[in-house]
């Protein structure tokens, strides 16, 4: 055993050098990496204060798991070198070390407890909807009925509610206007037309299969599922006027589930008045052209 | 198949079986067989080429998904694909060839002579094979589109008509009453028929993890077996247990299908680990470090593998509590897996570490099946998975587990057992050839899948346009996964040569520390003439011991030990 060691002493040189080289690689890789950090190692925020929190939790978990990664790699990799057989090599009869075995247990749910304090400290700033701001479209009170378990609010009671229904292969969106009537609200498909700086609230409805709701800078996903009403909020900050955030449906919803996408138009909140009521003014110009196709179809009738 | 040994060069613990009638062959001994060891093969190779189809589904979509915009498959068939892809590696590949290998040798390892009900063993295998047929058969008429969690209410009758759900139903039906009868066999097996002196301590780890399998799948098995029968009873005699519009409950299927979903990970990766442990120790000169923590571990991943089933449904609309209470019970399974990868690192740690292939898979499933796990805290965050959930880091994460964790192990068990199971030694060449094609270009294809994801793309689409680095990405992977394939095709090469050509095995090539390695290469029928008494949790270590001491230090022939000596 004692012969050992010193001839193999270049090797054990050779194989520090080896590790300083990869640990220099890995640095490197993350230092190219953190240029495209959203989108290649981290997912996209920056559409709404959830999105973010949510990305800054990642990163958290990932600085955590980078960690855990190196070090237990390392571990592998260096009892894979240093351990391998070699002439003369005796392995050592070691069957456990108890206190050693607490001790790692120890440690891994010590990891664990961190990273559970961790998510529960951004917990509340991804759940609850915050007030609009003070740019964001004037919404009056009680435009919505009241907060529920998994509903929930801004603090002042004051946000926009959008309805999204996920149907085979489209997203349709029924804006609110005040009054408990639906059927005479603006509407729109595919791209959600919405104030910047203002809480917008969404209920999420499936009225045929299974959809999920994603637009990756606006949050995370919510699942559509027919018979249930799912809930999430953004707000888009004032500067995003006129972005679009794209995204698409994220459960498989049959055939023609990769071509079910949806965008979000972030407008002013003037653009979005207009944007209301020139659908409606659309809404009803087209309901009244149907009525008078109907009556003539009608009177023409056999 | 001679069952008898020619005089070896050196001091072999063995035992010579002698009056044994000569084994029928032909195919007509393998219909009718009701041999452990020869049902085990039979698993084994069907399992096997259920991989081979599978493998070629996935390259059919990564070939579709090379490029961006792609029309080489049309949406149906890229959804029939996945649906295949999926259904066939968990069902008809990974799951029953766990079983292919606790056939062949939880027997063998407890020094058994078959497993307790031969002819229910025998169902277990042709109920496995029946599914298999009645699934693929689909393919000739409508296969079924709806993923492998085929997820009401799009697996209703108004939106999937065509017989594919049925056929998949059937599937679940055959291949489960398939595992729930192999895993009452492999229990009655484990508790009753252990050789002297083998008390619950001294159980070899991979058996350790067999027992846990097959109470596992006891548990969530009929679970599955409800969900898909009221689907059928949905689809076609009118009742709405899914159905929100009749008072049904989509999320009802969620709920069922996942409390089976989620323990059918660990009924695939806990026999895997209980490999891994069988592997490393032997290559290692060393005993396995913690014996007790391994099997412990086992146990608790099992119990907790049952109360997390939630955290598939983190996205559906479920009240906060739920969603903490199944982040947290995720994030206690990765003390018990933590304990785990200690524990094999352990193994090694100061040891004398032989690459053999074996071993190389061993390495290769610890260091890739550690990322699958540090994703799946990711995944556990429930604010986290509401971005990462159904898109490309799931897949990539549910691959580096499977593949990581169960194939890489399987790999490792074909190369260890192999020379058991025929007598005859795999090409380490081709064997160290085979491992890097798979180890690159696993990861290959699959690391980048993490960032497809976080960049937007979803799961299950036929085709994406080309923003971001999507087209990138996705044809690094498409390249990594033909790597890969050409891996696996490396070594089935090897497995069909080295059945024939290979350098004969002996019983012990590997001089390593369970029962099955005291038997001829391949085993006689009837296993052992003589069943000795286990002193350890290593008995071939003490038997070998045993046979120096008796024989001198010699590398002179000496006869197989005397069965006095073996009884004790």
């Amino acid at each position: 055993m004692n012969r050992i060691p010193a001839a193999l002493k270049p090797t054990r040189r050779n194989s520090r050098r080896v590790a300083l080289a990869t640990l220099a690689a890995l640095g490197l890789l993350l230092a190219f990496a953190g240029a495209a950090f959203a989108g290649a190692i981290a997912p996209e925020s920056g559409g709404s204060p959830n999105a973010d929190q949510i990305a800054s939790l990642y990163k958290l978990v990932l600085a955590v798991a980078v960690v855990v990664f190196l070090g237990v790699e390392g571990a592998l990799f260096y009892s894979l070198f240093k351990f391998r057989a070699r002439k003369g090599a005796v392995a050592a009869q070691i069957r456990g070390n108890t206190r050693l075995e607490i001790a790692w247990t120890l440690g891994a749910a010590v990891i664990l407890v961190v990273l559970a304090v961790i998510t529960f400290s951004k917990l509340g700033a991804i759940r609850n909807p915050p007030n609009s701001g003070p740019n964001g479209a004037q919404l009056a009170d009680g435009v919505l009925v009241a907060s529920g378990p998994s509903k929930r609010l801004p603090p002042n009671g004051r946000s926009l509610n959008i309805q999204v229904n996920g149907q085979q292969y489209i997203w349709r969106f029924t804006y609110p206007d005040g009054d408990t009537n639906d059927l005479n609200n603006a509407f729109s498909y595919q791209e959600m037309v919405v104030p910047v700086d203002t809480t917008v609230t969404l209920e999420i409805r499936a009225q045929d299969v299974a959809h999920s709701w994603w637009i990756p800078k606006l949050g995370g996903k919510f699942d559509a599922v027919p018979g249930y009403t799912n809930y999430t909020w953004f707000k888009i900050p004032g500067r995003l006027a006129g972005k679009v955030f794209t995204g698409q449906c994220a459960e498989m919803c049959g055939r023609n589930h990769a071509n079910m996408t949806a965008q979000v138009r972030a407008v002013t909140p003037q653009a979005y008045e207009q944007f209301i009521s020139r659908r409606k003014a659309d809404i009803k110009a087209a309901d009244a052209a149907a009525q008078i196709q109907r009556k003539r179809l009608e009177s023409s009738g056999p | 198949m001679a069952a008898t040994t020619e005089t070896l060069a050196r001091p072999l613990p063995q035992v010579v079986a002698r009056d044994v009638t000569r084994e029928r062959g032909g195919w007509t001994s393998w219909v009718t067989t009701t041999d452990h060891k020869k049902i085990g093969i039979m698993y084994l190779v069907l399992t096997f080429v259920f991989f081979l189809l599978g493998g070629t589904e996935a390259l059919m979509m990564r070939l579709q998904l090379s490029q961006a915009n792609n029309t080489l498959l049309d949406p149906q068939t890229y959804n029939e694909l996945f649906t295949m892809h999926g259904t066939t590696m968990i069902f008809l590949f990974v799951v029953p060839i766990m079983a292919g290998f606790g056939n062949y040798l939880v027997p063998l390892m407890i020094g058994a002579r078959d497993m307790a009900f031969p002819k229910l063993n025998a169902l277990s295998f042709w109920l496995l094979a029946a599914g298999g047929v009645v699934f693929y058969a689909s393919i000739f008429f409508s296969p079924p589109e709806c993923g492998w969690t085929c997820y009401a209410p799009l697996s209703s009758k108004d939106y999937l008509p065509s017989g594919g759900v049925d056929a998949w139903i059937y599937l679940i039906h055959l291949t489960g009453l398939s595992s729930l009868v192999g895993a009452v066999n492999f229990y009655a097996t484990i508790a009753n028929m252990r050789a002297p002196g083998m008390g619950w301590g001294r159980l070899p780890l991979f058996v350790w993890t067999i027992l846990t399998y097959s109470v596992l799948l006891i548990l969530a098995l009929p679970v599955i077996a409800g969900a898909v029968t009221m689907l059928l009873t949905d689809r076609h005699f009118g009742t709405h247990f899914f159905e929100a519009s009749a008072g049904g409950s989509p999320l009802l299927w969620q709920h069922l299908f996942w409390f089976f979903g989620h323990p059918e990970v660990y009924i695939m990766v806990l026999p895997g680990f209980g490999i891994i442990s069988e592997v490393l120790p032997v290559f290692s000169r060393k005993p396995i470090f913690g014996y007790k923590a391994i099997a412990a571990a086992t146990v608790v991943i099992a119990f907790l593998g049952l109360l997390v089933w939630a955290h598939h449904m983190f996205a559906t609309p479920s009240p906060t509590f739920v969603l903490i209470f199944f982040m947290l019970g995720s994030f206690l399974i990765a003390v018990p897996t933590g304990v785990k990868m200690f524990n094999w690192i352990a193994t090694m740690w100061r040891g004398t570490v032989e690459f053999r292939t074996a071993l190389l898979f061993a390495a290769g499933f610890l260091g890739t099946f550690l990322i699958g796990g540090i994703t799946g805290i990711f995944l556990a965050v429930f604010p986290v998975d509401w971005q990462l959930t159904d898109t490309y880091f799931v897949v990539a994460h549910l691959h580096y587990v499977l593949v990581g964790g169960a194939v890489f192990a399987i790999f490792a068990g074909i190369y260890y057992w192999f020379p058991k199971i025929t007598g005859r030694m795999l090409s380490e060449g081709l064997g160290k050839v085979s491992f890097w094609l798979i180890l690159i270009g696993f990861h290959v294809t699959f690391l980048i899948q993490h960032s497809l994801g976080l960049d937007g793309m979803p799961r299950r689409i036929y085709e994406y346009a080309d923003v971001g680095h999507l087209e990138l990405y996705n044809l690094i992977s498409t390249i990594g996964s033909f790597i890969l394939a050409a891996g696996i095709l490396v070594t089935v090469v090897n497995v069909v040569r080295s059945v024939r050509v290979g350098v004969i095995a002996g019983p012990d090539p590997w001089k390593a520390n369970t029962l099955e390695w005291f038997t001829t290469s391949p085993p006689p029928v009837n296993n052992f003439d003589v069943v000795p008494r286990v002193r350890s949790v290593e008995p071939m270590k003490d038997i070998r011991r045993q046979v120096e001491r008796q024989t001198g230090h010699a590398a002179a022939p000496a006869p197989p030990a005397p069965e006095s000596a073996l009884q004790a």
